[in-house]
């Protein structure tokens, strides 16, 4: 206990306090910064348009941090997602084709897709968890086979002729204001010229946070999630504990590839197509933000709200670049820069930075 | 009286190589026997058909006077015989109460039917063996890389005996502390002793096993190759029988 008290203090102790905390004052900053210099960014069309974009990367980023707490990575989750995109259109188009209506074509779509959709999770799972292939090994070889399948089906082109529903559904926001005229939810109402309507909350975002949220209390607070972080922390302490190891970890790579389906469904519903590589440049920028909200590669740290932050700080990032009219190149560049930035925070971060839970 | 456990001609092979010969030894509740012998002498593997890894290939167990097929690690511990080896068994990454608990975690209802993890209970009722075991630990919420060797070590332990271990098997469970920690450790296998637990303890350092053990049996090449009540001998004759200086019958 007395090293502890002795390097709280000076530049280490600051260091320490601000260390596990990093990511937040990161955000803050970055708000301050945008505000300042790009007039617009923090307004409401400025948020809605963060917001439109923050599906993808979340799921993907929820998805990588079960993941890589249990000292995995699932290269795979990009085209999973570009793989559900196009086999969701596809449903569709077909039940369409086959004369059902538009509504019940999509609902039954959506859930086939997500039983198609985890089953690249499975193969991992068991690869990894039960052959003890390499997650990178196993992930990569199920990136490569879902992009191919995807590619196949849609004859290298994209998905189309879905119905107009989808894009409703897609870009319909939680509460839709005509001011001085209606409120309407989900969907938005038909505006007659030079009245305006105020949008609030995409759909597609509520449902993607929905799913944050519970995920975020399965990881923190169940027997589920303490077992993911056994399994990282120490993986013989936990086959030791009569933890089923195996079952686990393939449970875990279902998961993220459930988590990737979903998003190529929210992809599906907000473009109105299917497109095998849609999911192609959230791979990075969601393991990015998972390492930013201090998960470490070799296991057992991380949580699915720093996650989400690190999610905002590359959205913000993306979004303010783009307003200040930089091309997206910068913040490819700027990613992997704060990558580095954030992984040696981690491998020069003592222990004690992760003193409690 | 009865024996806590009892191991009646245990044989186990890996190919040709005979790692365990035929080898018997019994302990009482309340007894540490220490366990002896030179790498490769069979130590590990003997112990490992009493905690289920391994499976013998001749003889039997017999754990409270009756016959018991070990066949996994959880048998074991659902019997009673619990393992601490070297490397702990804790996950670091996780507090010292959540490591008690792994793998049979409290859980409480919340809303009627999600379950979740009684982080209270657990941190309660691992505050109370920590008391009963006399150990000091600065906060049961810290996680366990923030801990000393012999606190992890006394972790481990408690964990054990949380769970109602009868029997404690400790795979070196000094090698990798300090002197004093060492101390610590040694003076803990006493308490559990006094409290009615059977130890059997691997170790290489002979102080450590001199200053705690009752018993010694001793084992080469795979066969025990001497069996003595610590009053009765010293440590360089316990030397010259793992060496094989000498030969003594049993």
């Amino acid at each position: 206990m007395d090293n502890i008290t002795i390097k709280k203090n000076g530049l280490h102790g600051l260091l320490l306090q601000l260390g596990n905390k990093w990511m937040i004052f990161f955000l803050l900053l970055e708000v301050i910064i945008f505000s300042i210099i790009s007039p617009g960014f923090f307004s409401l069309n400025g948020i809605q348009t963060i917001l439109n974009n923050s599906p993808s990367i979340l799921l993907l980023a929820l998805a990588e941090t079960f993941v890589i707490i249990t000292g995995g990575i699932d290269l795979s989750v990009g085209f999973v997602m570009g793989f559900s995109s196009v086999i969701s259109a596809k449903l569709i188009v077909t039940f369409v084709g086959l004369g059902m209506n538009d509504a019940l074509s999509i609902i039954i779509g959506i859930v086939i897709t997500l039983c198609i959709g985890i089953i690249p999770g499975f193969l991992n799972g068991i690869l990894i968890g039960r052959y003890k292939v390499p997650p990178l090994i196993a992930t990569f070889s199920m990136l490569g086979i879902t992009h191919g399948i995807s590619e196949l089906l849609i004859e290298g082109s994209y998905a189309k002729n879905l119905p107009k529903l989808a894009g409703k559904i897609g870009n319909g926001n939680l509460i839709n204001i005509v001011p001085g005229k209606t409120v309407s939810f989900f969907v938005s109402p038909a505006i007659q010229r030079g009245e305006r309507l105020i949008e609030i909350l995409p759909n597609m975002f509520v449902i993607a946070f929905i799913f944050i949220i519970f995920f975020a209390f399965i990881l923190k607070s169940t027997k589920f999630g303490q077992h993911t972080y056994a399994i990282g922390g120490n993986v013989d302490a936990a086959i030791r504990a009569g933890i089923d190891v195996k079952n686990h970890i393939i449970k875990i790579y279902m998961l993220s590839s459930l988590f990737a389906t979903i998003a190529g469904i929210i992809y599906m519903l907000r473009f109105v197509t299917g497109k095998a590589d849609s999911g192609m440049v959230f791979l990075l920028d969601s393991i990015v933000a998972v390492v930013i909200g201090g998960a470490s590669f070799y296991g057992g740290f991380g949580s699915v709200w720093k996650t989400v932050i690190g999610c905002f700080i590359i959205l913000l990032l993306e979004n303010g670049l783009r307003m200040l009219g930089f091309p997206t190149f910068y913040k490819l560049v700027l990613v992997g820069i704060i990558l580095i930035f954030a992984v040696l925070i981690d491998q020069f971060s003592p222990e004690l930075l992760h003193k409690e839970d | 009286m009865e024996y806590l456990l009892e191991l009646k001609n245990l044989t186990k092979r890996f190919g040709g190589l005979v790692a365990v010969n035929n080898v018997s030894m019994e302990i009482k509740e309340g007894e540490v026997v220490g366990l002896l012998g030179d790498n490769g002498a069979g130590k590990s593997t003997l112990i490992k058909m009493v905690s289920g890894v391994y499976h013998p290939d001749g003889g039997q167990i017999f754990f409270k006077g009756k016959e018991v097929k070990i066949d996994s690690t959880r048998k074991a511990l659902s019997i009673g015989i619990e393992t601490l080896y070297q490397d702990l068994s804790l996950a670091e990454n996780l507090n010292a109460y959540s490591n008690i608990f792994l793998g049979r975690e409290k859980l409480k209802k919340i809303l009627k039917f999600i379950n979740i993890l009684d982080h209270d209970y657990m941190h309660e009722e691992s505050k109370k063996v920590l008391d009963r075991l006399e150990i000091e630990i600065p906060s049961l919420r810290n996680r366990i890389s923030v801990l000393s060797g012999g606190q992890r070590q006394a972790v481990a332990i408690s964990r054990s005996i949380y769970w109602d271990a009868k029997l404690l098997i400790m795979d070196e469970p000094t090698a990798a502390l300090g002197v004093a920690e060492q101390k610590k450790v040694l003076e803990l296998v006493l308490k559990l002793k006094s409290q009615g637990i059977g130890i059997i303890i691997i170790s290489h350092q002979l102080y450590d096993v001199f200053s705690v053990a009752d018993r010694l049996v001793i084992m080469r090449r795979g066969e025990k190759v001497g069996e003595r009540n610590i009053e009765e001998t010293n440590p360089d004759e316990v030397v010259s029988l793992i060496v094989g200086a000498e030969k003594v019958k049993q």
